[in-house]
């Protein structure tokens, strides 16, 4: 089963826990499992159109994926907040 | 003198300032560090404080607690409907409603969200967002923003808004219902001959209700400053005697419905206050004449921005107390009704609005 990692205020949203195995074949499957599994963490990743937050990345594997990149049962994602929303 | 509390919304978190009128404010406590806090406020009914912050990563929310120093909570149901085309952008302004526990949030795309828990959990106005004439609503400079909320002292069904740039909108029947309320507004950056039922793309900046009389208010337009005697549907440009017609924060006494309180900006492409110097200007006969107050505010080499919703007041009268603060970080007050002015603070993040509360 695919791993999603998270960190800082998302692993406090997501049960105080940073490692999620999720079952799913997209980034965005995952992640919308993740949320609803979490309510607290809803609408923290993914807006109401069900869209990754624009300053929100995710690795797959260590590489820059998207929403509909593909993910196998080995794969680890990691979501991390994008430098580009940082600190104006 | 009491003690005044202010709830001042910056770039980089909420700063909460306590102190007596007439000299600088202590920060009594900070939350949210490094975010933006659109706006504060406490609820003088319930004393919650209640703060809208837009994390550049995880969205808009609004977060409340009883103690701004302490745990804050996040208020469920601060979203657009999920599945559709649109997501929350910003929830700009915060105001309680007349029925008890009601709770209004404004914020952008043209979303009213009303609680009716004290700000625990809000929804969506259906009829607002639902209304036919939304597909020609157009956003301003800051977005589809919903700003303005007005409740009407006594009665929970009526309400006015202001949205940039939709205009004015008003029901009396609790938000079931939304009618236009924009006569009398000159938009200049409009064609003349534009058909009447396509002018909504109106730029309201900050609407207000003078409590003594419902019936009058004040707006702040995106160049014009006008005033309403029929509760919103029609309005009379006041903006003759003002430096500029070009601005966004308002205030009012709340126990003299002739008196409002702009700052002037010089214009929409130079968004500060006009000729170097911050001044304040106060009408006490419903937008006939205009009188500058700006004794005690920076008179030299000032090019401030004072931002919509970083202008408020508490209290009446000749005690009324007037806070503003500046892009530059800097806040000001007077517990004169202007005639007097002094440094609050100096050196906060970009303020992005100001809460004035009382003794608690």
């Amino acid at each position: 089963m695919p791993i999603v990692r998270v960190r800082g205020p998302l692993k406090g949203r997501a049960g105080n826990r940073s490692e999620h195995a999720i079952e799913g074949g997209s980034v965005g499957e995952l992640l919308l499992e993740l949320e609803r599994a979490h309510p607290a963490a809803q609408g923290w990743i993914l807006d109401e159109r069900g869209l990754l937050r624009r300053h929100i990345n995710v690795f797959v594997n260590g590489e820059l994926g998207g929403q509909d990149t593909r993910v196998d049962a080995d794969d680890l994602v990691d979501v991390l907040p994008a430098l580009s929303g940082g600190c104006r | 003198m009491p003690v005044t509390e202010l709830l001042v919304g910056t770039k980089k978190g909420l700063f909460v300032l306590a102190g007596e009128p007439g000299a600088p404010f202590d920060v009594t406590a900070r939350a949210f560090a490094g975010e933006p806090v659109e706006y504060a406020l406490r609820d003088r009914r319930s004393g919650r404080v209640l703060a809208s912050v837009t994390s550049p990563f995880y969205g808009p929310k609004i977060w409340y607690a009883d103690d701004p120093a302490g745990d804050w909570e996040q208020a469920e149901g601060v979203a657009l409907p999920a599945g559709g085309d649109a997501a929350l952008e910003r929830v700009w302004v915060i105001v309680p409603g007349e029925a008890d526990g009601t709770v209004y949030a404004g914020g952008d795309p043209g979303a009213l969200l009303e609680s009716r828990d004290g700000g625990v959990s809000f929804s969506l106005n259906r009829g607002l967002w639902e209304h036919p004439s939304r597909s020609k609503w157009q956003p301003g400079a800051g977005g589809l923003c919903l700003h303005s909320i007005a409740t009407w002292p006594g009665d929970p069904d009526r309400l006015a808004i202001g949205i940039s740039a939709a205009g004015v909108w008003l029901t009396d029947d609790g938000g079931a219902s939304w009618h236009s309320g924009n006569e009398g507004i000159v938009a200049r950056y409009l064609p003349d001959d534009l058909p009447a039922e396509d002018e909504v793309a109106l730029c309201v900046h900050r609407l207000r209700r003078a409590p003594a009389q419902p019936e009058r208010m004040f707006m702040q337009f995106h160049g014009g400053v006008y005033r309403s005697d029929d509760a919103g549907e029609s309005w009379s440009d006041i903006a003759p005697g003002l430096p500029s017609d070009f601005g966004f924060p308002l205030a009012i006494d709340p126990a003299d419905a002739d008196s409002a309180y702009v700052i002037p900006l010089t214009a929409d492409i130079d968004r500060v206050t006009p000729d170097g110097r911050l001044r304040v200007y106060e009408t006490r006969d419903a937008g006939a004449t205009w009188t500058p107050r700006g004794d005690g505010l920076p008179a030299e080499h000032a090019y401030l921005t004072i931002l919509r919703e970083a202008f408020d007041s508490v209290g009446e009268g000749d005690a009324l107390e007037l806070y503003c603060g500046a892009t530059s970080g800097a806040l000001f007050g007077s517990a004169d009704a202007g005639s007097s002015w002094f440094d609050v603070a100096t050196h906060l993040p970009p303020v992005l609005s100001v809460a004035a509360s009382g003794a608690r």
